[in-house]
């Protein structure tokens, strides 16, 4: 056995170690630089290199196959490198995890970190690690623990989360600082895969708030932090410590990260926003000496490498980063504070006025951060960003691409009607001369989205406006943002009557000029546009002939376009037929015919079979006329007199294109009311669907100009399909959405906003009785949704009974107003202040769909049902998510409660006389939150989303309880205090919740009526404001409780630190979720 | 929270890549070459914050990223965390390495690429920042360095003195001893 294990040594010394392999690698290719020039040695040596490591990984597979553990573990450590040139190395999985649990520390860190490379929620392996790392992390070494720490943060799933929750709380408590420091983080990521944790694990999280050692403080902090993105409002109570943390703490990253929380908290609570503007200051002042001291001091010393110069720098950054996380905090405070009343706009002053001299800054970060931070003040005081046009134009020429994006975005908040040519004039100027298509891109995207803002507000003349949109054409530049230009093109000359003359001629020119180019250019869609335009308001045209002829030319153009070309040549065609009939010109018209006949052929030939229908027959109505025509010719008694037919032919004809298009709202057809007997639902033909089942298109058949080739073929499908569900399949469907996504990282932004969506959806089914019907708008296609909403809301308020034609016309009407009364009359006031507030919302969707609607919205909100209220605002702050309603339904809670604690603050004095009030919300709620509540079981993660993560155990019972509660609303007072007491046990125990959940169904809520009455004594106090009287109320209330169990119920508190825990647990909920049971 | 670090040369040679969230490894030569472009394509002058990059990306993520000598150190972080922060904390970075190498350079990354990770690891877990004292990080280092010596003790001094002889590497040296470049001769005498 020695000698095997003196032999293994032995060999060992002659096997490659991890510094052979890199050299290896190395000599085996060419030298580096020359890679770039000369090709055909890099890929030989490409080669070369390949095929060395494939040799390796060869032997480095019989290595793994040798008993010697350090063999083995030298192997791993090479692989690992491999990982990092992008081989895959999951098959060595089993090997890693031997590597894993050598009980030798060098091993086991080469072998977690291997296993932190290549691991990843979803291996298969990691069943088998369980064990091993649960012993790992109560090793006895901290440096075991430590590394299996960071080992685990890399590939935790949920199964690991779930089984090794409850040894990383205790780390948390553990006499190392060094771990409990990396246990607190891990349970972030513990919370992430396995948010039930949350709740029991987050009185320690609180309490480590105040730990000893700064490394944890901060890790607690950091942990706070990332969980506050998700629902800040739970984290509110905690404000008083943070605030206590703030002004004793030096520790720069604490201080950011704290100061970002709070960044986070005041738009929820504005009296802290009051609180905390003196300390943030006295933070920047302080910021301020010492990085000039330190600035000052750096430059002192003489250091010759070239780390000096980065040294300086960051001194000077390590200052700055808190200065300028200070001022973007005071800003956002300042925000939060000062929405409401104007007297803050001096303050605002200076902020920008300080934005300015980071902005003037020789350092380009500084620039940076001072544009982003304006950014920030632009979406509510455009007016004091506004007086600093010429810093911001002057960043635009910046050599920094960063610095002119983030320029470009200002700009857009910043035009006035004043000002817009002149900043137009100035893109585009910088788009001729900007390199990369890019940047370009970004730029003519801008230029449009300036332009188009609310509705064309800022727009004066538009002959102007059509002129750029043809100058943004010629400027070729290799843009994929045609069909936007398109979609500009069509709005404006359909919503600017006085616009068209100028537009058919510019639109002429620019059919006959064009050149498509073979490239993948998405420009030659301004084609499409600009056909239909002419062919639309052919009236206007003054030569009309010319234009036919132009659009008749054979060119090589997509199918979609030729289709548009030949439909429109129709129009020109019953246009010029007609004013021949009025001329009385027989000749004329035969030879019309004869011409658009001959070069109709092209068409009829074309691969697409749209355009060959249309082709088709648009000569069959040409045809049909010409015989008519014919027959007198043939009759020659009659010279030059066209037959009745003919005329009638022609008439007809112009009457199909007669009548003028008015701009239609896309959720226009929803004000229609079903017809009785109308299914949509039911199959017209068998499946395969036939093309135009839900299509929305009317009488005429241009309208399918409106609506894109693409667009059409996917709606139906997609719409059709998610018509059949049930309201109970929706449901299911959504809770597994919910799942997924609760559980995906990503989703931790988009959280809170999609919230909105949820409380919409919950309010609209649950309050109106077509509920079915709208629960299937969330699965209309992404370009609808951002007005889903609104166009419910407006449905709703339709009440009113105006019939759609109306509304419709009295859109157009409105539309044209604005842009006829832009030249002349100035309106502000509420309409240009809401659709202020709106811009966020436009810049996202293409605007020329969403025009007419803001003031809809506005008028209307007041009439507006709860639920849609709700989402209304919050389309306006920005922050709705069109991209996916379903990600919000969990969240229904969390915005209730978000509006509930807004009106809270402001109505706290009545707060106290709540209890009948709560009681009538409470109803009122009932069948939402039953809704969710159903859900609950299936939908684990939820939790953390549900806005319930208020963190212990009664908490939860109080919430879910009171859900119940409006199922069974009569159990006595004693069952409670059972329930209690069975809470308390179970929250020690590791099964909690299992015992939740059947304590829950058995006993159902008598600790709900009991926390609830607590809380409505607590409400009105728990504000940071006053936040000690909070804490001692609370707390004397669960006290009480409290001591009535602990007598008999001491056999359960076997640990010591557990029952203390559990106390601070106890009076924790009540002050924690107070703001989440408002709702009840 | 932190997405990703990357350490790579100015040709884009990856020295180190570390994800905190999971992409499989042609991903990850992906997400590494084209940040390597967008990055190197920069000025020194200009600001250390980006935007963009499709595969990483998401508008909530940014890449802030510092160039040293022959080496970007480049971070995709998303929005909780603070940009001027994630500066330091690269600035923390680099000079716990320096300490641990003696006047880090790119040598030193290669052929340590295991001693990197352990160093950042002490900096970062998981994506988040553990530790931004550096003389912290640099007694946690020593400390777990200490252990592994003491492990490796005497059975590893034959290894060790194998390993010696083989850095001396004679070959090696053999082959640097910088002749011209012959073909490279022949080709210039050409004209």
């Amino acid at each position: 056995m020695a000698l095997k294990k003196v032999k293994g040594n032995f060999e060992r010394m002659f096997d490659k170690n991890l510094t052979d392999l890199v050299r290896g690698i190395r000599n085996n290719k060419d030298n580096e630089a020359s890679a770039t020039t000369r090709q055909f040695e890099y890929i030989v040596s490409f080669y070369l290199q390949a095929k060395y490591i494939s040799q390796c990984i060869e032997e480095i597979k019989q290595e793994l196959r040798q008993d010697n553990i350090n063999v083995k573990c030298n192997a791993v450590a090479k692989l690992t490198y491999i990982q990092m040139l992008g081989y895959d190395i999951s098959w060595a999985g089993f090997n890693i995890i031997e590597v894993m649990s050598s009980s030798r520390f060098t091993c086991k860190r080469i072998g977690y970190l291997a296993a932190s490379q290549c691991f990843h929620p979803d291996s298969e392996l990691l069943m088998l690690t369980t064990n091993m790392i649960r012993k790992d992390l109560n090793s006895q070494n901290q440096y075991d623990a430590g590394v299996a720490l960071s080992g685990l943060s890399c590939f935790i799933s949920p199964d690991l989360s779930r089984d090794l929750a409850n040894d990383i709380m205790t780390l948390m408590s553990s006499t190392k600082p060094y771990l409990r420091m990396k246990a607190v983080l891990m349970m972030y990521k513990v919370f992430l895969r396995y948010p039930e944790a949350l709740r029991p694990a987050f009185p320690k999280l609180k309490e480590k708030l105040e730990d000893p050692d700064p490394g944890v403080q901060s890790a607690a902090v950091n942990v706070i932090c990332e969980l506050a993105r998700k629902n800040p409002k739970n984290y509110l109570p905690l404000a008083p410590v943070f605030f206590k943390l703030m002004t004793t703490s030096t520790n720069n990253w604490m201080l950011i990260k704290i100061i970002k929380l709070f960044g986070a908290l005041t738009p929820l609570e504005p009296r802290l926003g009051k609180k905390l503007i003196e300390p943030l200051t006295n933070l920047i002042h302080r910021q301020v000496a010492y990085h000039l001291n330190k600035k000052n001091k750096k430059l002192n010393e003489n250091d010759n490498k070239w780390k000096t110069e980065t040294k300086i720098k960051n001194a000077f950054t390590s200052a700055m980063s808190l200065l300028y996380e200070c001022i973007n905090t005071v800003i956002a405070v300042l925000i939060s504070i000062s929405s409401g009343m104007p007297n803050h706009s001096a303050s605002i002053q200076l902020c920008v006025q300080k934005l300015r001299i980071l902005i003037e800054d020789s350092d380009q970060n500084l620039k940076y951060l001072g544009l982003l931070a304006m950014s920030k003040i632009l979406k509510t005081h455009p007016k004091s960003v506004q007086a600093h046009k010429d810093l911001i134009l002057a960043c635009l020429d910046d050599k920094d691409e960063s610095i002119r994006l983030r320029a470009l975005d200002l700009l857009c908040g910043m035009v006035s009607k004043k000002n817009l040519m002149e900043i137009v004039k100035r893109l585009l100027g910088h788009m001729e001369r900007a390199e990369g298509s890019a940047y370009r891109d970004e730029l003519l995207y801008k230029v449009i989205e300036i332009c188009s803002q609310s509705s064309y507000l800022h727009v004066t003349n538009f002959e102007w406006y059509m002129t750029v949109l043809v100058e943004l054409i010629q400027l070729e530049a290799g843009s994929k943002h045609g069909r936007l230009i398109a979609e500009q093109l069509l709005d404006v000359a359909i919503r600017v009557p006085v616009v068209r003359q100028f537009a058919v001629n510019e639109m002429t020119n620019l059919l006959d000029t064009f050149a498509v180019s073979a490239q993948s250019n998405s420009m030659y869609e301004v084609l499409y546009a600009a056909a239909w335009i002419v062919g639309e308001f052919a009236a206007e045209l003054t030569d009309a002939e010319k234009t036919l002829n132009i659009l008749l030319r054979p060119r090589q153009l997509p199918g979609h376009i030729q289709g548009v070309y030949v439909q429109n040549v129709i129009k020109l065609f019953a246009r010029l037929a007609t004013t021949c009939l009025e001329l009385q010109d027989l000749p004329g018209i035969v030879r019309l015919c004869d011409h658009v006949l001959d070069k109709l052929q092209h068409f009829l030939g074309s691969s697409d079979i749209e355009v060959q229908e249309r082709a088709n027959s648009a000569c069959m109505l040409i045809e049909m006329l010409r015989k008519a025509l014919t027959v007198t010719l043939v009759d020659e008694t009659q010279p030059a007199s066209i037959p009745t037919l003919a005329i009638e032919i022609v008439q007809e004809m112009a009457l199909l294109f007669a009548g003028e298009l008015i701009p239609v709202a896309p959720k226009a057809q929803r004000k229609v009311p079903l017809p009785d007997g109308l299914d949509l639902d039911e199959w017209i033909n068998a499946p395969p669907p036939a093309e135009d089942n839900s299509s929305t298109s009317s009488d005429h058949d241009k309208d399918e100009l409106f609506v894109s080739a693409s667009q059409q073929d996917s709606e139906p499908a997609k719409r059709r399909p998610s018509q059949e569900l049930t309201p109970e399949q929706l449901e299911r469907q959504r809770m597994a959405r919910l799942i997924e996504q609760s559980n995906n990282p990503n989703y931790l932004k988009a959280a809170p906003a999609s919230a909105s969506a949820a409380a919409a959806l919950a309010g609209s089914s649950s309050n109106n009785s077509n509920a079915d019907q709208y629960d299937n708008i969330d699965d209309i296609p992404i370009t609808e949704l951002p007005l889903d909403i609104e166009g419910v809301a407006a449905l709703r308020v339709g009440i009113t009974k105006r019939s759609d034609k109306y509304l419709q016309e009295q859109q157009a009407a409105e539309a044209a107003q604005t842009g006829k009364s832009d030249k002349k009359k100035h309106k502000k006031g509420k309409k240009s202040k809401k659709s202020e507030k709106n811009k966020v919302a436009y810049n996202n969707s293409s605007e020329s769909e969403a025009e007419p609607k803001p003031l809809h919205i506005v008028n209307t909100t007041l009439d507006m049902p709860e639920g849609v209220t709700l989402s209304d605002s919050e389309d306006k702050d920005g922050k709705y998510d069109p991209n996916d309603p379903h990600r919000a339904l969990d969240i229904e809670l969390d915005i209730a409660v978000f509006e509930s604690v807004a009106a809270a603050t402001k109505t706290n004095t009545e707060a106290t006389a709540s209890s009948s009030k709560s009681s009538a919300s409470k109803k009122e709620r009932k069948s939402k939150e039953h809704k969710s509540r159903k859900a609950q079981p299936q939908a684990v993660p939820d939790l953390i989303d549900t806005g319930t993560p208020t963190p212990t155990g009664a908490a939860t019972a109080a919430v879910e309880a009171s859900s119940s509660s409006s199922i069974n609303n009569n159990v006595e007072q004693s069952a409670a205090q059972h329930k209690k007491k069975k809470r308390e046990k179970s929250e020690k125990s590791e099964k909690r919740e299992k015992r939740e959940k059947s304590a829950h169904k058995s006993s159902s809520s008598k600790v709900s009526k009991e926390a609830s009455s607590n809380i409505i004594d607590v409400e009105p106090m728990d504000i940071v404001a006053e936040p000690a009287a909070a804490a001692a109320a609370a707390t004397d209330a669960v006290k009480a409780h409290k001591k009535k169990h602990k007598k008999d119920k001491t056999e359960s508190k076997q640990k010591l630190s557990h029952k203390s825990l559990d106390v601070s647990g106890y009076e924790q909920p009540l002050g924690i979720s107070t703001p989440s049971k408002e709702i009840f | 929270m932190i997405k990703a670090i990357l350490v790579f040369n100015n040709h884009g040679k990856p020295r180190l890549s570390k994800f905190y969230q999971y992409f499989d490894e042609s991903l990850q030569q992906q997400i590494i070459k084209e940040t390597f472009q967008l990055v190197s394509k920069r000025d020194d002058n200009v600001c250390n914050f980006l935007e963009g990059g499709s595969l990483i990306g998401g508008s909530d993520y940014k890449l802030i990223y510092r160039h040293y000598a022959t080496l970007y150190f480049v971070f995709c972080v998303d929005s909780s965390e603070s940009e001027l922060g994630i500066l330091d904390l690269i600035q923390v970075f680099v000079e716990t390495l320096d300490k641990c190498f003696e006047n880090v350079c790119e040598l030193d990354l290669i052929f340590h690429a295991d001693a990197v990770h352990h160093i950042l690891a002490e900096l970062v877990m998981g994506g988040m920042v553990l530790q931004t004292n550096m003389n912290d990080i640099m007694a946690r280092i020593e400390e777990q360095n200490k252990l592994v010596k003491q492990e490796a003790g005497i059975s590893a001094a034959p290894a060790r003195a194998v390993s010696a002889v083989k850095s001396m590497n004679i070959p090696q040296q053999i082959k640097d001893i910088k002749l011209p470049d012959l073909p490279q001769a022949i080709k210039d005498l050409k004209f």
